[in-house]
């Protein structure tokens, strides 16, 4: 045998070990086969089963409730130097789209304090511009810069919690990121292979979380217009009307009248869990930082005999009375079973969402399902793999085995390059998998038929074989730079699917111009090299 | 063993027939698309919902869609799944507003006619958690012990079990658990106690916004066509022009047929499909090439060759490998089209179609344009037009481009 052939041997050894290796690992065990196999190779959503959403943060609710945070501090300003105003409002901006026309008007400042108006706008909200519409009249609208800030701020907070809250879940495959589009910027792909209840999962990730405790001035109220009529029509300053949650063996809905501004809120919470009170009911107990502690407790110490009111998503979830001085903990009673105890847990101590989220897509995959189409998948490959392997034989007779064994090497080949870079195999991906086969089969029918047209113009084993590769290598080179040039773009252009099949499809190309040219081709030449004057050649 | 041999088919003399043919197929295809305003595209370029739902029982097809249709707004179509108690659920989306709520409603739907009146939790919906959670305590209060890490483990095995074919997602009853090891009757009891079983499970939901459906629509056809345009270019460099355009036809022509028969046929083309015509478009270019890579290659040999002979010649040289490489690869796509399931039909439909029609265009469409074109450069050349010098040179450069020296810095 010669140097250049057991050099080419050793090359097609060390592809077979390293590729074993990205497969399987370093195995110590029998189990350690299997489970290293599932580690490296990895299934998509479609096959093993688990979510895949988009959704759309509304970042219309952060200017929002930053506009509204705005207003209150403006009040408070314009009290304190004694400006009196007739109205303050804000619009109502619908879509994202319309997020930046946020405006606050104010109206009927008196003539006299224009001056000290302005200069508190100014000074205090220097992120905010002012406009007269007439001598008493003005509007506040959010300056370009800093909308632009906010909008990103609030993408990336909101980024944050879902990942928190995702990983809260343990689902620690999850991906979440932004979607990379002309207008997407507002728009979070979430990918949770594996998880088998989606249902509980968008429900946590759709609860807003927005906690507030505060103080309460009246109530409840059996109805709207019965709070309402309390006050003849009119709330009084600095408080707002909370409706409660509704709960079994509780009359249906009533209302509170709460402060405005509450005293802490979920910003403050520093650690939250699920435990179960003296009744043995599940309830949510949370423990407040350091700073909010010291706030709460004076709070508290001044208002014993008063209520308090636990609102979680603008709905007061219970109101008890103040017994004594609470420093920095608390609880949120009335969950139904553990999980919602743990769920709002989680979501506390992931912080609330900056604005609400919109579900654009969703496909969940159930479990049942990805099983089946594995199976399914599983049993089509082998039966068509049976088929070409066995006509490949009948056809080619002992070249055949050539062509199965460059064939199988190839499939290895391209299941360890999956797990080397970690790509998912999914339904498209098992469609560039099918087409690798496909042109493999076909890089190794050209290559026998022109070897067998070289042998019939009479030349000599070696001879036919040499020219039958080098003719069918230019051949090849065509067909796979093509395709791959197609996937170059595809997988530029395309999106999560198309992508995909364009990954796999490389992969199974390269591996393919590797295995049909070069190893089928070696194992030819030890073939002639072991029997250097065979009379004819099995093909 | 072989099959063709030496043959010598005169393929191009009979062209009339099969073009007659592309044109039959090409036109009944369109006038479908035509008829139906354009391809029915599947949920995730159009927009709705999919939920596929396994029944434990044949599913009452039409008060599926009653129930359906009194409480979500648009059309509802339900589409049995053969050979299984199973139907696909889709439902239009109109509005971004629908999205939030669309999988509940589905839900609530199907409970209050399949599965009304029931208070305990689903055993077909639980994950886990929610399975550990609803039997922990009753099973302490039955007595039955076993440490909170047993009982996962336990959920784990009752899970995978519920979920592996046959069940596939669906028990009949409680006492069909007793297979799984660990499972004992007094298990079985409490979760009789505990849980409820609908008569159905949703094995599968898919959501697409409108906004998002048609973004991918655009996404994907830009990528194809960039695709082709790649392809186009790449053949122009190491070919002709006039190869690539004929490739790239034949390969259009592939896809204008199968999207037509899908039309034709009533079957949806969604991103799964648009992989399968991406893998047939793949296809047909290579089949296409290797006709194209032995006419280059004969151009250098039998100058004296009329082209149309050449060819003809040409094909005839390869027909052997394209007949046993287009069998054995349909092969492997029938077997995916009998045994695949449900979720890969559309697919293997595709490709099916696909390996057929690519395999014929590239002898009957491309090779043929080819020929038209050369005849053209041939008559142009007797009679004086200023560009048959310029097509001429480029055919010298072509076999150039193929000798081996520059396939290796290619390489």
């Amino acid at each position: 045998m010669n140097s250049n052939l057991r050099a080419k041997g050793l090359v097609i050894l060390g592809v077979i070990l390293l590729c074993a290796y990205f497969i399987f690992g370093i195995p110590k065990s029998k189990d350690e086969i299997v489970a290293n196999f599932r580690e490296n190779i990895k299934l998509g959503l479609d096959l093993r089963g688990g979510s895949h959403l988009v959704v759309q943060i509304q970042i219309q609710d952060a200017f929002k409730s930053e506009a509204d945070t705005v207003m209150e501090r403006l009040k408070e300003a314009m009290a304190k130097s004694g400006i009196s105003f007739g109205s303050m409002d804000r619009n109502d901006p619908q879509s994202l789209a319309e997020a930046d026309s946020i405006a606050i008007t104010v109206k009927g400042v008196p003539l006299d304090k224009t001056g000290p108006f302005r200069t508190i706008v100014t000074e205090q909200f220097p992120q905010w511009n002012i406009t007269a519409l007439n001598s008493s009249d003005y509007q506040m609208g959010l300056k370009t810069s800093e909308a632009l800030a906010l909008r990103k701020d609030t993408v990336e907070r909101a980024i944050q919690t879902i990942d928190k809250r995702i990983n809260g879940l343990g689902l620690t495959e999850s991906t979440v990121q932004q979607r990379g589009r002309s207008d997407g910027e507002a728009e979070v792909m979430i990918q949770m292979p594996g998880v088998d209840d989606p249902a509980r999962v968008k429900q946590i990730l759709s609860t807003a979380a927005v906690l507030e405790i505060g103080e309460v001035r009246d109530g409840p109220f059996p109805s709207l217009d019965a709070a309402l009529g309390r006050f003849n029509g009119v709330l009084p300053l600095n408080s707002k009307l909370v409706q409660s949650t509704s709960r079994a063996g509780e009359p249906g809905e009533s209302y509170y009248v709460l402060a405005r501004t509450p005293v802490v809120t979920g910003r403050d919470i520093r650690n939250a869990r699920a435990s179960r009170d003296e009744f043995g009911k599940w309830e949510t107990d949370f423990t407040l930082s350091q700073d909010a502690a010291k706030r709460f407790g004076d709070f508290t110490e001044r208002n014993v005999g008063n209520r308090l009111a636990i609102v979680l998503d603008n709905r007061v979830r219970s109101a008890p009375t103040i017994q004594s001085r609470i420093d920095d903990n608390g609880r949120i009673t009335g969950a139904s079973s553990e999980q919602e105890a743990a769920d709002l847990s989680l979501v506390l101590r992931a912080g609330s969402l900056p604005a609400g989220l919109t579900y654009l897509q969703e496909t969940t995959v159930g479990p049942s399902l990805g099983a089946d189409s594995i199976r399914q998948g599983f049993i089509a490959g082998l039966a068509g793999l049976i088929a070409v392997v066995v006509i490949m034989l009948i056809y080619y007779k002992a070249s055949g085995i050539n062509a199965t064994l460059a064939l199988v090497l190839n499939a290895v080949i391209l299941i360890a390059a999956l797990g080397y870079f970690g790509a998912v195999l999914t339904l498209p991906g098992i469609a560039g998998v099918i087409l690798t086969i496909g042109m493999a089969v076909d890089s190794n029918v050209l290559i026998f038929e022109r070897i067998r047209e070289e042998l019939r113009t009479g030349k000599a084993i070696p001879a036919a074989i040499d020219s039958g590769f080098g003719r069918a290598f230019l051949t090849i080179i065509d067909t796979h730079v093509t395709t791959i040039v197609s996937c170059a773009i595809l997988f530029l252009f395309g999106s999560g699917p198309v992508k995909g099949f364009a990954i796999t499809l490389v992969i199974g190309l390269l591996a393919n111009l590797f295995t049909a040219t070069f190893v089928s081709r070696t194992m030819f030449e030890w073939q002639v090299a072991r029997n250097p004057r065979m009379e004819s050649l099995s093909i | 063993m072989e099959i063709f041999k030496n043959t010598n088919y005169d393929f191009l003399g009979k062209t009339t027939p099969f073009l007659a043919l592309s044109a039959l197929l090409t036109v009944a295809g369109l006038a479908s698309l035509v008829m139906k305003g354009g391809p029915k595209y599947g949920i995730d370029f159009r927009g709705g919902t999919v939920t596929y739902v396994r029944f434990a029982n044949d599913p009452d097809e039409d008060r599926i869609r009653k129930a359906l249709s009194a409480n979500i707004q648009g059309e509802v179509t339900v589409q049995p799944i053969v050979g299984a108690n199973e139907v696909m659920i889709g439902t239009e989306l109109k509005s971004e507003k629908e999205l939030d709520q669309a999988r509940q409603k589905m839900l609530e739907t199907l409970d209050a006619t399949f599965h009304p009146g029931a208070a305990k939790p689903d055993f077909h919906r639980m994950g886990v958690d929610r399975f550990v959670e609803t039997l922990r305590d009753p099973l302490q209060k039955a007595s039955v012990a076993l440490s909170g890490e047993d009982l996962r483990k336990l959920a784990g095995e009752v899970l995978d079990y519920r979920n592996t074919p046959p069940r596939s997602g669906l028990v009949r009853s409680f006492d069909e658990l007793s297979a799984v090891p660990g499972v004992t009757p007094a298990i079985i009891n409490v979760m009789k106690q505990e849980m409820s079983l609908a008569p159905f499970v949703v094995r599968n939901f898919e959501l697409v916004g409108p906004k998002i459906g048609e973004e991918l629509r655009w996404q994907a056809l830009k990528a194809t066509l960039l695709a082709l345009a790649g392809m186009l270019i790449y053949i122009g460099f190491r070919f002709e022009w006039v190869y690539g355009i004929a490739a790239v036809i034949a390969v259009f022509h592939d896809t204008i047929i199968t999207i037509g028969l899908f039309s034709i046929f009533n079957k949806e083309i969604s991103l799964t499909v648009l992989a399968a015509l991406l893998t047939l478009v793949g296809y047909s270019m290579n089949d296409t090439i290797v006709v194209f890579d032995r006419i280059r290659e004969n151009l250098k040999l039998l100058r004296k060759e009329k082209f149309s002979d050449l060819v003809n010649l040409s094909i005839n040289q390869t027909l052997s490998r394209t007949v046993l490489t287009s069998g054995l690869t349909f092969l492997t796509v029938v077997a995916l089209w009998l045994f695949g399931g449900q979720v890969l039909n559309g697919f293997s439909f595709a490709l099916v179609v696909g390996i057929l029609v690519g395999t014929y265009s590239s002898i009957f469409i491309a090779s043929p344009i080819l020929i038209y074109w050369a005849e053209r450069v041939e008559a142009n050349k007797r009679s004086p037009v200023a560009v048959a010098p310029a097509v001429k040179d480029n055919k010298r450069d072509a076999p150039r481009g193929a000798s081996p020296r520059k396939t290796k810095a290619a390489k």
